[in-house]
């Protein structure tokens, strides 16, 4: 999944999607992994990542990452023909 | 560098809750950093705010209703010329577009320059023929049909199914879920605005829409699309944003290569989930929100007066997107003299 290109992420969890005008707040690990997808992590790297960052168990990190990416995609925050 | 004096007259004073462009256009005229500008307004109703807006309108003169005909809007324009020796002349309505259009060449031997689509691009983007419109330039289109009588709704079911969109010929429009809606919505549209009414396919998507210009020649001189974040009940922006969209601007690039549209429009578009985009509507002026892209870096007034005069003007390459605006209203004190000057005297 990649983020499309223009998305603008600000440090303060601002994200703004300039292509249809919808702005959203994210907090900071929400952010993380935008920041993650912008920079064309592969999902399996930012839940170990966050995995790691967090200190968390694995089937919780799996659970609400994917409820995140879902959410992103269906916000059109993410490339259409990904 | 000093600014060249130059005197405008510009209509649209109405800056209301459905407000006329007038207003906006005047503010981007004033930010103008190559001319020091005299507004003249021109005004059709007494209680237009733009009238008593003395910071930004110089003087006003009211002018005849387009019913009254071109002789009578000529034989105004000639004397409020010989008061103030209007260099440009901006209108802002839909509604008198045509009388300024046939006019324009008297104008232009008054000394007073325009910059105005020709008749043939004024007509064949008229709501009824907006299909045609579509598929000459291959823009996507909903499906329309123009009625003349309520007995005509019935058959739309068929054709159409609901909900449908009811359009007047200039302003307003309305979406019907039912016959008796579309019937209602007709009766109200056509008693304010005349027939025919048009009829359009309901288009679910988001609307965007384009403040550009073109030079007449092919040329986009500039563009930037927005999208409303809040919209009134009359569906007009009360606050909106200027997007990053290149399908968008394509479409209005190419639409100008076919057309050589001349002057200021706006598109107004419906993007699909799917991401398709539809025109339900092209205006033939500036939008009232085209201070917007004063604000995203284009004056796109100001370049219209520099095409009137006849200068070479060079297309806007970038804007910036992200850029908001939102409207505000405001209690204007005004003297009942003043009010009694521009009823009895019309002009102020």
């Amino acid at each position: 999944m990649k983020l499309l290109k223009n998305i603008a992420l600000s440090d303060t969890g601002f994200v703004f999607n300039p292509g249809n005008g919808d702005s959203f707040s994210v907090n900071p690990i929400g952010l993380s992994i935008l920041k993650d997808l912008q920079e064309g992590k592969s999902e399996d790297a930012i839940r170990n990542r966050v995995i790691e960052d967090y200190q968390t168990d694995k089937e919780t990190i799996e659970k609400d990452l994917y409820d995140f990416l879902k959410m992103i995609e269906q916000f059109n925050l993410t490339d259409y023909h990904e | 560098m000093s600014k060249r004096k130059i005197t405008i007259a510009v209509s649209g004073l109405n800056n209301i809750d459905s407000p006329g462009p007038g207003i906006p256009v005047i503010r981007a005229l004033k930010d103008s950093e190559l001319f020091e500008i005299r507004i003249i307004g021109l005004s059709y109703d007494t209680m237009e705010p733009g009238i008593y807006m003395h910071d930004l309108v110089d003087k006003t003169y009211q002018i005849p209703l387009p019913s009254a005909g071109q002789q009578s809007l000529i034989t105004r324009l000639t004397y409020i010329h010989q008061q103030e020796k209007i260099d440009v002349l901006i209108p802002n309505f839909d509604a008198e577009l045509f009388n300024f259009i046939k006019l324009q060449d008297m104008l232009k031997k008054m000394g007073i320059d325009t910059f105005l689509p020709t008749l043939e691009q004024f007509e064949e983007r008229q709501k009824w023929a907006l299909n045609t419109f579509g598929e000459k330039y291959g823009i996507k289109v909903p499906k329309s049909k123009q009625i003349n009588s309520t007995a005509e709704i019935h058959a739309l079911t068929h054709e159409f199914g609901y909900p449908l969109v009811v359009k007047g010929k200039f302003y307003d429009a309305t979406v019907a879920y039912s016959p008796d809606q579309a019937m209602a919505a007709f009766n109200k549209i056509s008693s304010k605005w005349g027939l025919p009414i048009i009829i359009q396919q309901y288009t679910p998507g988001i609307e965007v829409n384009l403040t550009g210009i073109g030079d007449g020649k092919g040329n986009l001189i500039g563009a930037v699309p927005m999208r409303k974040t809040y919209i009134t009940d009359k569906g007009k922006a009360w606050a909106g944003i200027a997007l990053e969209d290149e399908t968008l601007m394509n479409i209005a690039r190419n639409m100008l290569k076919g057309n050589k549209w001349r002057g200021g429009f706006e598109l107004e578009m419906i993007k699909t989930d799917k991401r398709e985009y539809y025109l339900i509507e092209i205006n033939p002026r500036f939008p009232a929100w085209v201070y917007l892209a004063v604000g995203a870096g284009q004056n796109h007034p100001e370049a219209l007066v520099r095409l009137a005069l006849g200068e070479d003007v060079k297309p806007y390459e970038s804007y910036e997107s992200g850029k908001m605006f939102i409207r505000y209203s405001y209690d204007k004190i005004v003297d009942l003299k003043e009010f009694e000057t521009i009823s009895t005297l019309g002009e102020l």
